[in-house]
């Protein structure tokens, strides 16, 4: 396999249980529970989420999704990217982002980039018709 | 009253605050009281990122906090004051008079910390401290989010709600 073909590896993390309740509704989707790491701040300061982070990012990972923009998880993530300009950080996740990266190729250079797209074209209102009383 | 919440938290500005207290005490302004923030552009930029549009935030060294405390107290906008540590908090109680009540948001496990509550650990010179403002008249309470219960500062340290 070369290099272009392997997926660099992507972790998903956010508050409580969410990244592992994301990441399951990922692999009863696709099959696959290989696709994406999880971890919670769950008890942590943001700190000790960044040194998660950063010894993630020395085991491989690349890419990090995290929950919520102005959340501890995302500025922990901008933390340990900030040492680290090989990582790409995607924060304000759906399924449908995660969804998109997985079924990306691997080794695509934008598939973050798409994915973030192909959530928010995934977000909708829908209303029930009107009422004729 | 201008300034809502003095809150120590150590994640600082995160969707506690800004979501949790943020939206139901619709707060306009965000004081954060810390010496290393408050000297680098880079992490006020990292924090600017988390706020939404309409609420301003003042990054401010502990110096500076007292300096322009009733500045921020004047301001008829609801706002917020966070420290990320019980000693910063401390020194601002030992040094602005009007300041009596704390809000114990968020104290995360670090070694050498004991559990008093789900979001709260506390070595023993931070206990130290915690009485030591107690006893100088601070008011000092825990909650993390205006949902959850308010435990009086006796009662964290007792680890009531651990038993």
């Amino acid at each position: 396999m070369s290099e272009q073909e392997v997926r660099p590896a992507a972790l998903v993390i956010g508050h409580q249980d969410f990244a592992a309740g994301i990441v399951s509704a990922v692999t009863a989707i696709t099959g696959r529970s290989d696709l994406f790491r999880t971890a919670s701040n769950y008890g942590l300061d943001t700190r000790a989420t960044e040194a998660m982070l950063r010894d993630a990012i020395a085991d491989g990972v690349r890419v990090i999704f995290s929950d919520l923009p102005a959340g501890s998880t995302t500025m922990a993530a901008r933390r340990a990217q900030r040492d680290h300009p090989e990582v790409t950080v995607v924060t304000g996740i759906s399924l449908p982002v995660l969804l998109d990266y997985a079924f990306a190729a691997p080794g695509a250079a934008h598939a973050a980039d798409a994915a973030v797209e192909k959530g928010r074209a995934a977000m909708m209102v829908t209303r029930g018709p009107a009422r004729a009383d | 009253m201008p300034i809502e919440l003095h809150r120590i938290d150590d994640r600082l500005i995160h969707g506690q605050v800004v979501v949790g207290w943020g939206q139901p005490l619709e707060l306009r302004f965000l004081v954060l009281v810390d010496d290393e923030v408050a000297a680098s552009e880079w992490e006020q930029e990292l924090y600017r990122m988390g706020v939404p549009p309409d609420m301003r935030v003042e990054f401010v060294s502990v110096a500076q906090a007292i300096e322009r405390y009733s500045t921020f107290a004047a301001d008829p906008r609801p706002g917020m004051l966070l420290t990320g540590d019980i000693d910063t908090m401390a020194r601002l109680c030992a040094a602005i008079p009007a300041l009596r009540r704390v809000n114990l948001g968020g104290v995360h496990h670090r070694a050498g910390r004991a559990q008093k509550l789900r979001y709260i650990f506390l070595t023993e010179a931070e206990e130290s401290e915690l009485r030591a403002m107690a006893a100088n008249g601070v008011e000092i309470s825990a909650q993390d989010v205006p949902a959850a219960r308010v435990m009086p500062l006796a009662q964290v340290l007792a680890g009531e709600a651990l038993a």
